[in-house]
């Protein structure tokens, strides 16, 4: 199995070898720090489905959030919103939502007073629409006046690295509470819920232009590391600079994940890792063994979505641009479990494998599709059949086709992945 | 009056249309569900698929020198239908036959049909681009205006020949699904393998057999939805792709495996998005003289923007309130 590994993953290192030799250092520069976000993502994605047996197809949406962090935290103040009335009305807006919040609650705990039944559900529907017509009381003029004044809440002006952190800890709470909405499904409804959470997510980010400045997008966003026009400043030639940049980019990158990587390999081999694995092959053994199945699936939910939010964080701060609108369930959802599955579920080492393989191939398959269009088309042209038009933005649109051929071979023959999870026996 | 006859064309005919879409395209999801016990995820893509079959025919058919008072893409459908039906044939042959043959669970099923719908997705916009498509750049769309003058009003109760044929299509399509299901020998055969397929199989039901049916069925009314909604919006290799969700949140609102409840939840969130976003400040000012308060000027229950997410929002509630659906839906 090690003999296997070993063998894919210099397999892969060649790959990028090759890639490099093709499209240049600054290119594999790129795709490398790219390719290793993903694979922190991944990660997370093993967490919950490898480790957990949890169905997550709303990773888009823990990305998007992670993102947001990291632009909250890193972009630099926007002194009209602090001067202006925008903070108040957004404390009073706060003010209405806990106000909603403690109505809920309180509805819902009436059968404390012995009103139970009919009764409760109708005062909780009640409370719900009182809510909801407070909040948006407040918060749509709050919204309309920081549009106008100020344009957006703008940013802090922290260290992108606090964002980074920021991100797992505000996907940690919104895994928290989708978690509790959701987790008690079964495994196919447990997939479109939270399909469905990750729209509304995306709903929310991009059209609260108050809050994220929506489809208009903010840039740029700060590295934790010295950008390439820092590295000009000192005297580097323009095309070393981004190389070396992104090399120090990387090497942050590397130094996170390589943290995070030896803390859920030791997790998975512990009594924890166990525990869930128990918990993912029979979660009614498990239970009638005194594990407390629901609080432990949200356990492994919420830490792969830390995951997630910091690798959404991270892709967000590399590509220096927060932009809401383009996020697409095909790139920023799919794309992860086809690397899971690809890799091997279970295997973190799997995981790391598939996303830099799965991630090199989804960014090649564009160029060599474009290689082989130009040859079928000059056959043609010669064959006085006529060129293939548009070459170029067919070519693009391969990639999806791509990873779909990819995913159904992967299920279809080796569907434990290419690492597949190691089951230890005592004999 | 003419509030009313807004609210009309806003709210009833547009959550019609809406409600027939979903439905239609439920249908299939939920039959899939009933017979294979997965999620497939690839209806979307087959019905945007099954459109862009209707269109390659249509041009054919204009090519052609045919002309119809009817439109083109509707003429089509039948034979588009067929097409679309062997299609699906081959996908479950090719794709979802060998995983069921090793006995692989329903989750890896489900991934599966989301390969197939990037591998449908990839293909069209290798053929198609991402460019979009009417259906009627040769001949008129048609618009039917109702005169409401007789009740007071200026305006017209207005809509569009494809939205009339999309919900005729759905009557049809629901009655001769009702009648397959509960007169025919097939159709009994269906149901009893919905209800527990190992039953089925001893009692010397041919389960290859429906599921073949199934495919034909679900691959049919893909492209018959497809097609009909690309003829009242446009055509976009997209076009499905952004409601298969709300799609998922009608089957699932009915009761997975459930055709009937399939129909009621196409209906229910077709007609909770219509009115979750209509401004019901316009059906309040005709009494501005005798209301007590101003009336504001924006009542949406939400903004325009968040629209799809009313679906969610219900699937959501449902879910929680009633995982397995309003009408009592099949597990896996």
């Amino acid at each position: 199995m090690i003999r296997r590994a070993l063998t894919l993953y210099f397999g892969v290192a060649a790959l990028v070898f090759a890639v490099g030799y093709f499209m240049g250092t600054a290119n594999v520069s790129l795709l490398l720090v790219q390719s290793f976000a993903y694979a922190l993502i991944a990660l997370g994605l093993n967490i919950q489905w490898g480790y957990g047996g949890l169905f997550n197809f709303g990773i888009m949406g823990f990305l998007m959030v992670g993102g947001f962090a990291v632009t909250f935290v890193s972009f630099p103040m926007n002194d009209a919103f602090w001067q202006s009335e925008g903070p108040m009305m957004l404390g009073r807006a706060l003010l209405a939502f806990l106000a909603g919040a403690l109505l809920v609650i309180g509805a819902r705990r009436l059968d404390r007073v012995g009103i139970t039944g009919k009764l409760r559900t109708a005062a909780i529907i009640l409370a719900w629409i009182a809510a909801y017509i407070v909040y948006r009381s407040q918060i749509d003029p709050a919204a309309a006046y920081i549009e106008a004044n100020g344009g957006w809440i703008g940013g802090l002006g922290l260290h992108p690295l606090l964002g980074w952190a920021f991100g797992g800890v505000l996907a940690a709470g919104v895994a928290f509470i989708v978690g509790r909405i959701a987790l008690g499904l079964r495994t196919d409804y447990l997939a479109i819920a939270t399909i469905g959470i990750s729209e509304i997510i995306r709903a929310l980010l991009k059209n609260a232009d108050w809050l994220t400045r929506g489809t208009l997008t903010v840039s740029p966003i700060t590295w934790p590391t010295p950008l390439p026009q820092d590295l000009q400043a000192g005297g580097m030639p323009i095309a070393d600079s981004f190389i070396w940049a992104r090399l120090g980019f990387l090497a942050m990158l590397l130094v996170v994940i390589a943290v995070i990587f030896f803390l859920v390999q030791r997790a998975y081999g512990g009594p924890w890792g166990r525990m869930m694995r128990a918990i993912r092959d029979n979660h009614i053994a498990a239970a009638s063994m005194g594990k407390d199945v629901k609080n432990r699936q949200l356990e492994v939910f919420i830490l792969g979505s830390v995951l997630m939010g910091i690798g959404g964080a991270v892709l967000v701060s590399f590509g220096q641009i927060y932009d809401p609108g383009a996020y697409q369930p095909i790139n920023h959802t799919f794309i992860f479990w086809v690397m899971v599955i690809v890799g091997g579920a279970g295997n973190n080492w799997g995981a790391i494998l598939g996303a830099v393989l799965i991630y090199v191939t989804w960014i090649i398959s564009d160029p060599v599709a474009q290689q082989v269009f130009r040859a079928v088309s000059d056959f043609s042209v010669n064959q006085g059949w006529g060129a293939i038009p548009d070459i170029e933005s067919r070519a693009s649109q391969m990639r999806v086709f791509v990873l779909g051929i990819v995913i159904t071979l992967a299920l279809r023959y080796a569907p434990k992945g290419l690492i597949p999870e190691v089951v230890k026996r005592s004999s | 009056m003419n509030e009313l006859i807004f609210f009309i064309n806003k709210v009833l005919i547009s959550g019609t249309v809406l409600g027939s879409i979903y439905a239609l395209g439920a249908i299939g999801v939920t039959l899939i569900f009933g017979i294979l016990r997965f999620a497939h995820f690839a209806h979307g893509d087959m019905m945007t698929m099954g459109g862009f079959i209707a269109f390659l025919l249509a041009l054919l058919a204009t090519s052609l020198g045919i002309v119809t008072p009817i439109p083109t893409g509707f003429l089509v459908l039948p034979l588009a239908m067929v097409i679309a039906v062997f299609i699906a044939l081959g996908i479950d042959k090719g794709f979802y036959a060998p995983l069921r043959k090793r006995g692989a669970r329903p989750v890896t099923l489900l991934i599966a049909s989301i390969g197939v719908t990037l591998i449908i997705q990839g293909l069209i916009r290798l053929f198609f681009g991402s460019a979009s498509y009417s259906f009627f750049d040769n001949e008129p769309k048609e618009i039917f205006q109702i005169d409401m003058s007789a009740i007071g009003a200026t305006r017209p109760i207005t809509f569009t020949e494809p939205q009339l044929l999309m919900v005729i299509v759905t009557v049809v399509a629901v009655l001769a699904l009702h009648f397959f299901l509960t007169r025919s020998r097939l159709g009994k055969a269906m149901r009893a393998m919905a209800d527990n397929a190992d039953l089925a199989q001893v009692s010397g039901i041919n389960t290859a057999l429906v599921v073949r049916v199934t495919w034909v069925i679900a691959g049919a009314l893909a492209c018959a939805a497809g097609t009909m909604l690309a003829l009242d919006v446009s055509l976009k290799p997209d076009l499905a792709f952004n409601i298969v969700l709300p799609i998922f949140a009608a089957a699932i609102v009915g009761g997975l495996g459930q055709s009937y409840g399939a129909i009621a939840g196409g209906f229910l969130i077709g007609f909770a998005e219509t009115m979750a976003v209509f401004n019901w400040a316009i059906l309040l000012r005709p009494f501005k003289d005798v209301l007590p308060f101003e009336i504001p000027a924006d009542l949406a229950i939400v903004p325009t923007e968040y629209k799809l997410t009313v679906a969610f929002v219900i699937l959501v509630i449902v879910l929680l309130w009633r995982p397995t659906g309003i009408f009592k839906g099949a597990s896996s």
